[in-house]
């Protein structure tokens, strides 16, 4: 662990974590793209996954002697209204899309392509905002341009797939977090999971005092035992079948629930979610509906994660879910909905355990509260599938990979 | 003499797979045997070896990827016992595995009674690997050499040398086994690597048998000089 705690975490740093060879694999692969300049482009420097991603993975690669850079596209409010648009019409939610947002979209997209500079011999482009960078390919032949899609495409809006298929194709390749989120398409499709940084202040280790602190300032009494779960107000992340899944729970254990969200204040559906769902838990003892500001939400949330029993992830739809990730990291039993990512990171009854419905899901949280000893053996199998899958520096391997395999053709290549 | 050093050392390699999605998908058991039938090798290897290298530590019997599926998508019991237990290690060529491979499925098809589709989302990705082969900094030149190295490589050098090389790379034996025969001169030691039936251990079991086999061995105690 870094002794100085303003200081951001190095290479050496993670060795106890993945090992020294781990490490040793990065310098090598990073050897091996000297001479190549890499390249981020996503829409924010800040919130958000991507933009969380980076922060972390940027500092580390440059440590490594990888040159690497991140750029930012720039948009109008209304440009990312479409873009919003486009993110819940991917997932498949019928948002009603009109031929003027694809107008806005592409007025914005020649603004971001005249003034974007494209200096990356590989360039990672994330997300739909600003994938018609692929505009410049003509003029850049020898660029290798890379689609990153954090998003789960495998049931969208036809339309809006389509449109953004014009230019995934142009793309040397692309990547997806899963097989499952993949679509068809002419060129290849790498499937790289996203990942968490176990030193960052949602995942790094906490003293118990800290702990009892977080407990104590939203009076979660921490004698009793806590299931909890992570996510926005979001009816996706069905916290109201959460609440059911409780009620079913509490008749047999005497637990607490908490359900941990962002602030909602400058969201309207999740205002409106949390009031639902204060709703459904009027009269029930011990539920807690907390709203962390942004502020303090990293180490809050680490806090509540690593005080609880059993972490909950009851999404009727999700991405990768690296709520889950965190939870399996934190070595907790995890009971989540086999959807989106989820199955790639659990493998039920070995890592922690699949629900389908509400009343499943409340069965296999009273299974791990009245039985320790088997929370603590799948919850040790999660933490560490976690630790050989899905670290940083996984994602940094395989970000480099994939770059060096730009250049080198075969099944089986020697470095 | 003790530890006399060879000519020959044992280079200590690992590898790393970076996956890619074929777009291949099946629903049942046809459509398995159907795309099995065209796939590359590389999809083959991945498929018979993803267990071991994702979940090496959850148990001492992995699965192959298709047995997975048929038993927890398609509740076809019979098949995914019988996928299961293919002795991947007595195959030499993946070309020889994809056919005991379609040979079961086909001998299931022809006398079951009906194809179960998986539910949907619940098909099989067909997916492939491209392995990137690194050196380590560990090099053997004899027994004593080669188990402090054994104890400290990664287990995806472990994987490489015994998997990767024997199967992928079609050289019919692991690496330590053809070393131990070819540069240390025991044909016997060799043998016994060679015969145990690694699918069966977790990788650091694996590690750790391969360790125990050649400091059990009279060749590990005459390096010694303990016989």
């Amino acid at each position: 662990m870094a002794k100085n705690k303003t200081r951001p975490p190095i290479l050496d740093d993670y060795i106890p974590i993945v090992g020294e060879d781990t490490i040793d694999e990065l310098r090598l692969l990073a050897s091996r793209l000297k001479g190549k300049r890499i390249q981020h482009i996503n829409s924010t420097r800040v919130g958000g996954g991507v933009a969380e991603m980076l922060t972390r993975v940027i500092p580390l690669m440059r440590e490594l002697g990888v040159d690497i850079g991140w750029d930012v596209i720039e948009g109008s409010p209304e440009f990312y209204n479409v873009t919003k648009k486009f993110h819940n019409a991917l997932h498949g939610r019928a948002d009603v899309i009109v031929d003027r947002d694809f107008d806005i979209y592409l007025e914005t997209a020649k603004k971001y392509n005249k003034n974007t500079k494209i200096t990356g011999d590989i360039v990672f482009v994330h997300d739909p905002q600003p994938i018609a960078l692929i505009q410049n390919k003509r003029r850049m032949k020898d660029t290798k341009w890379i689609w990153r899609c954090h998003v789960d495409v495998s049931s969208p809006n036809e339309r809006v797939w389509d449109f953004l298929a014009t230019f995934v194709e142009g793309y040397n390749a692309s990547i997806f977090s899963s097989p499952k989120f993949t679509r068809p398409l002419k060129t290849p499709q790498f499937l790289i999971c996203p990942a968490i940084d176990p030193l960052s202040d949602k995942n790094k280790p906490l003293s118990q005092q800290k702990i009892n602190s977080v407990l104590s300032k939203y009076g979660i009494n921490k004698n009793k035992p806590i299931v909890s779960q992570v996510s926005r107000y979001d009816y996706l992340k069905d916290p109201a079948g959460v609440v059911e899944a409780f009620k079913m729970v509490k008749k047999y254990v005497d637990a607490q629930l908490v359900l941990i969200g962002n602030s909602a204040a400058d969201d309207p559906e999740g205002a409106k979610v949390l009031k639902e769902v204060r709703q459904k838990a009027k009269g029930l003892a011990d539920v807690h509906l907390l709203l962390i500001p942004p502020e303090h939400n990293d180490i809050e949330v680490n806090a509540l994660q690593r005080a609880s029993s059993v972490i909950i992830q009851k999404s009727l739809k999700e991405g990768f879910a690296l709520t889950v990730t965190e939870a399996l990291w934190k070595e907790k039993p995890v009971v989540a909905s086999a959807v989106g990512g989820i199955p790639l990171q659990i493998k039920s009854k070995y890592s922690g355990l699949l629900c389908h419905c509400i009343e499943g899901a409340a069965l296999m949280m009273r299974q791990f509260l009245h039985n320790p000893e088997f929370s603590k053996r799948l919850a040790h199998n999660g933490k560490m599938h976690i630790q050989r899958n899905f670290l940083i520096t996984r994602l940094m391997r395989e970000h480099m990979l994939l770059a060096l395999s730009l250049f080198n053709k075969g099944d089986i290549i020697s470095l | 003499m003790v530890n006399k050093k060879k000519k020959n050392p044992f280079y200590f390699r690992t590898h790393i797979e970076l996956r890619e999605s074929t777009g291949l998908k099946a629903r049942n058991a046809r459509e398995l045997v159907n795309i099995l039938k065209d796939v590359s090798g590389s999809v083959i290897y991945y498929h018979t070896h993803v267990f071991l290298q994702q979940h090496q530590f959850l148990s001492p019997e992995p699965p192959n990827a298709f047995a997975y599926w048929v038993k927890h998508f398609l509740g076809e019991d019979i098949l995914a016992e019988r996928l299961s237990s293919i002795d991947i290690y007595q195959f030499s060529t993946i070309r020889a595995l994809r056919e005991k491979l379609i040979e079961v499925i086909e001998g299931h098809l022809f006398s079951a009674k009906e194809i179960r589709n998986s539910p949907p989302g619940k098909e099989f990705d067909f997916t492939k690997s491209q392995s990137f082969v690194l050196p380590t900094s560990y090099t053997a030149y004899n027994l004593v050499e080669m188990v402090e190295a054994l104890k400290k490589v990664t287990i995806r050098s472990i994987d490489f040398h015994i998997f990767n090389v024997r199967l992928r790379l079609e050289k019919g034996i692991n690496d330590f086994s053809n070393w131990i025969d070819t540069s240390l001169g025991y044909p016997e030691l060799a043998s016994k690597i060679e015969t145990f039936d690694p699918y069966t251990y977790t990788l650091e079991g694996l590690r750790q048998n391969i360790i125990s086999i050649i400091k059990n061995s009279p060749e590990w105690k005459r390096e010694h000089g303990k016989k």
